[in-house]
């Protein structure tokens, strides 16, 4: 099979996943097109990180099948290391190489995958560091980044290899209120440039503004789909109306008498919370 | 009288001080300096030691201890990368040479090395005479603590490490090679450098291979000294000549840690 525009980015057909016992995905049908920027969101524990992670074979699906333009993930001898690098993906923990500097960090695997020369990997290195905002960082190592920092030099490192997708994974999930913006800014350029984009996020305002299309899932299926206008302006589902109640409006959660549908397993044993004032 | 909580604190300080100050005046005192001057630090066979106590048993102290260190490090890799395999016959010959190999002395490992492979194989010999033999012999026990240490180091590197090189089109093996493994490296400097001072000091047993004039190591150079001059000074600067290298060595470490901080 080879690759042909006219395919979709990403096509995923009947896709489950297990581990061990726990069915965490029951049977997606998904895809991207070329270009299409998808903003996946869910409750935690809905099954959006793994079907993420399957897209690029970080975790291996039990049953169904992946293709990334064209190529199919799922085939037991696809050749992994050369469609990743047309996958770029981006981490909620940023997974920058703490050893090496920022510039090292996105010129190493141009380098040693790609055969690109020292100079050639620096310059393209340099573009993606101006590109995210980090021109001055080049020669910091990650530990003298801040996260927001970390997080877009962890974006151009995934950009210096050219990818044709890039698949985010919470980006700004572990990062501190005041530095989400950035990475976002550096997202919605990255979209308008026409990049093809999978976004698990939980940040709705990104999804309203950026998003060709927002999925929705809950319980290892989606539950729907659609432009952002619908699916967050005007969900047809209760379940993604409670979820949406719960995320933009947590305070007030308890008056809208949801909390019985609560999509989150139920909670572990309370915690003893006397015992803390008895010490 | 009733002492309040910060004079109470001084007074028990004091009296610590005071102890101990007082044990080591009692021993000074109660030592008979002359006698152990004689049997301990006579000037004029310290004198008689230099410089051959550096220029030849020390210079082979510090080979024999680099030689096995080298052998024992890179056999060690190979060993934890073995033990981390997906090949399971690869963990089972891994785990069986560690489990043995920590279990022997190393005394008859280098004894083993030293006659066992000459016999075996009677017309080879060990590249590098005494000092092959020794860096092989030493290097095959230092290996199996190596490799478990480096074990250890591999798996203290985060899982997203891998990942993110994965993703980034990295087979496995380059993954490894230039991200992982130097990561891996950089946790395990401080039990490496027990490993390097304890193979210093192991260093001392290469004698059982028949040491000559010009293969000598420190501890055999002072026992020789010691029995041909019937006296004990020779021990002494033996275990001082150890010191030459141990003690710098862990300031060097210390350096390296700190360089190294900033990249973790």
């Amino acid at each position: 099979m080879t690759t042909t525009p006219s395919r979709p980015a990403v096509e995923i057909r009947d896709l489950h996943k297990s581990f061990g016992p726990l069915e965490v995905l029951k049977g997606i049908d998904f895809e991207v097109a070329q270009g299409e920027v998808v903003c996946v969101i869910g409750p935690s524990g809905s099954g959006k990180s793994t079907l993420l992670r399957c897209v690029d074979l970080l975790e291996e699906p039990t049953a169904g099948r992946i293709w990334v333009n064209g190529v199919e993930m799922t085939d037991p001898d696809v050749e992994i290391d050369a469609v990743r690098r047309g996958i770029g993906m981006v981490f909620q923990s940023f997974n920058l190489f703490p050893h090496l500097t920022v510039l090292n960090n996105l010129t190493i695997a141009q380098r040693r995958v790609l055969r690109r020369g020292r100079a050639e990997a620096e310059r393209i290195a340099r573009a993606n560091l101006e590109r995210v905002g980090l021109t001055d960082k080049a020669d910091a190592f990650p530990a003298q980044l801040s996260g927001g920092q970390q997080q877009r030099a962890a974006i151009a490192r995934s950009l210096s290899m050219e990818p044709k997708l890039m698949l985010f994974d919470e980006p700004t999930s572990a990062l501190d209120p005041e530095l989400v913006g950035d990475v976002l800014t550096v997202m919605r350029k990255l979209a308008e440039d026409g990049m093809t984009m999978m976004v698990v996020t939980h940040e709705m305002a990104f999804a309203r503004d950026v998003a060709d299309r927002v999925v929705f899932m809950d319980g290892g299926v989606v539950v729907e789909q659609g432009p952002p206008q619908e699916v967050l302006g005007a969900p047809r589902h209760e379940r993604t109306r409670s979820f949406l109640s719960r995320v933009l409006d947590p305070t007030h959660v308890a008056q809208l008498g949801l909390p019985e549908q609560s999509p989150e397993p139920p909670e572990s044993p309370r915690l003893p919370t006397d015992e803390r004032h008895n010490l | 009288m009733k002492l309040r909580r910060r004079q109470r604190e001084r007074l028990s300080l004091w009296l610590q001080y005071l102890a101990f100050i007082a044990i080591i005046a009692v021993v000074f005192l109660a030592a008979d300096w002359g006698r152990l001057k004689d049997a301990f630090f006579r000037v004029d066979i310290i004198e008689s030691m230099f410089p051959t106590i550096i220029t030849v048993a020390l210079r082979n102290t510090v080979l024999y201890t680099l030689g096995a260190f080298a052998f024992g490090l890179v056999f060690g890799t190979i060993l934890a990368l073995m033990r981390l395999s997906r090949v399971a016959p690869y963990r089972w010959v891994a785990t069986a040479y560690i489990e043995l190999f920590r279990g022997l002395p190393a005394l008859l490992v280098l004894f083993l090395v030293g006659y066992g492979i000459p016999i075996a194989f009677p017309e080879r010999e060990i590249p590098g005479g005494v000092f092959g033999s020794i860096a092989i012999g030493l290097g095959l026990t230092a290996a199996a603590y190596m490799a478990e240490t480096i074990r250890a180091g591999i798996q203290a590197v985060p899982k997203g490490q891998m990942e993110a090189a994965r993703t980034l089109g990295m087979s496995h093996f380059t993954a490894m090679r230039t991200i992982v493994i130097p990561q891996a490296f950089r946790i395990v400097i401080p039990p490496l450098t027990n490993e390097l001072i304890l193979l210093t000091k192991d260093s001392s047993l290469a004698y059982v291979l028949g040491v000559t004039a010009q293969t000598i190591e420190v501890t055999k150079f002072g026992r020789d000294m010691l029995n041909d001059r019937v006296n004990a000074t020779p021990l002494l600067v033996a275990g001082l000549a150890y010191l030459i290298i141990t003690l710098p060595l862990s300031q060097v470490v210390r350096r390296l840690e700190l360089r190294y901080a900033k990249a973790r």
